[in-house]
């Protein structure tokens, strides 16, 4: 009796401590990990989706309160005025989240770029997403205020072959997206206007 | 206890590198080391999950209870593992997604668990530091000897500088799979021919 005890006590202990301690860590990186995570991952796909962009999207974000999430939406200017968004929007793949970075022109609502930030989808597979710059391309001229399916769930967006899983899970990001879209439009035309001037 | 510290520390370096002497860790070895660069950092987040998996086992072996050490040493080299992999995020972004998938495998690395079960457990601290740190050091010997030959023939490149110039057509095999099990192959045929 005394050797059980002894053993939940013992695990128990070590549990609590061990989970005490990452839970410290892990608040104690998460910013630097944003911070990493928007050099790397993001500000790259962010470039790449608002190329030619005058300003720089990075710098240049504002955050809104959508419940009690707080969304970056990165602004783009071209021709001397602000009139695109990009922002990010996940959706559940074969390895957990999938992150997408959608951009969409603030007068036609329509997408003008999309290209997938973290995931950890199957290299070969599910990665093509992000590898294959031709099944992001398929998303360019969209209109962000319609659900985004694949083909095969009478979409317009051809899946990967062997992904489909996860080119259902992008197309969710993508209409996830319209959803916060057109929820924040309101706030995000009033917040923008002071880029303008 | 015949041994002293310093033959704990360098019995990892030669007589008993895990990857070619023992023949364990063989997953990382051979997933990650494409590169030199790939193959250092691995070796060194191992390396360091080694020696403080180790550190603290030894310091807890008398209160650990014998029935449920394997459940200790997960949680205490779990804990490591996401220490590791939680300040790779933060701090070395591109080569965490390079390892990626393989930092939290570091988890269920024989390796880890082999030295916590056969040495910690029942040596004290400092010998247990001594044979965690030389193992480690040892695996990331192993993993950058690997990582360099394979880099050096399959993309013509040391530690990501040219080495043949832009004419040498790059031995691709080297860098898939199957070259990583034949170069292992070679390098442990090699050392066996050392030891006679």
């Amino acid at each position: 009796m005394r050797e059980l005890i002894k053993m939940v006590v013992v695990l128990t202990v070590l549990a609590a401590f061990s989970g005490g301690l990452l839970a410290g860590l892990r608040n104690g990186t998460a910013a630097q990990i944003e911070k990493q995570q928007l050099e790397f991952v993001k500000g790259p796909a962010i470039k790449k989706i608002l190329e030619g962009a005058s300003n720089d999207p990075i710098a240049d974000r504002v955050k809104i309160l959508d419940g009690d999430v707080e969304r970056s939406f990165f602004v783009g200017k071209f021709d001397g005025k602000v009139d695109t968004v990009a922002f990010e929007s996940f959706g559940k793949g074969y390895g957990g989240d999938i992150g997408l970075m959608v951009a969409v022109k603030l007068d036609t609502d329509k997408i003008v770029g999309v290209e997938v930030t973290t995931h950890s989808e199957t290299p070969g597979l599910g990665a093509m997403a992000k590898d294959d710059p031709g099944f992001s391309a398929q998303f360019k001229g969209f209109s962000i205020t319609e659900p985004v399916k694949v083909t095969n769930d009478d979409g317009k967006v051809n899946a990967i072959s062997g992904a489909t899983i996860t080119s259902r899970a992008v197309c969710k990001a993508a209409t996830d997206a319209g959803n916060v879209y057109q929820k924040l439009k309101p706030q995000l035309s009033e917040k923008i206007k002071e880029f303008n001037k | 206890m015949a041994k002293t510290i310093t033959q704990e520390f360098t019995k990892g370096l030669w007589a008993e590198i895990a990857p070619f002497r023992l023949v364990l860790g063989l997953c990382p070895v051979l997933g990650v080391t494409t590169t030199m660069e790939n193959g250092i950092g691995m070796g060194i987040a191992t390396t360091f999950v080694l020696l403080c998996s180790n550190i603290l086992v030894s310091a807890l072996r008398n209160i650990i209870p014998q029935k449920v050490r394997i459940a200790c040493f997960i949680v205490i080299i779990a804990t490591f593992v996401i220490v590791v992999e939680l300040v790779m995020q933060a701090y070395a972004y591109p080569l965490f997604l390079k390892l990626g998938l393989f930092i939290p495998l570091i988890v269920v690395n024989c390796i880890v668990l082999g030295r916590a079960e056969a040495f910690a457990y029942k040596n004290g601290l400092l010998f247990s530091m001594a044979d965690g740190l030389g193992i480690g050091i040892g695996f990331t010997l192993s993993l950058a000897a690997l990582g360099g030959v394979r880099e050096v023939l399959g993309t013509g490149t040391f530690y990501g500088a040219s080495v043949f110039g832009p004419s040498f057509q790059p031995f691709e095999f080297m860098i898939q799979a199957p070259g990583a099990f034949v170069c292992l192959g070679l390098m442990l045929c090699i050392m066996n021919l050392f030891e006679k």
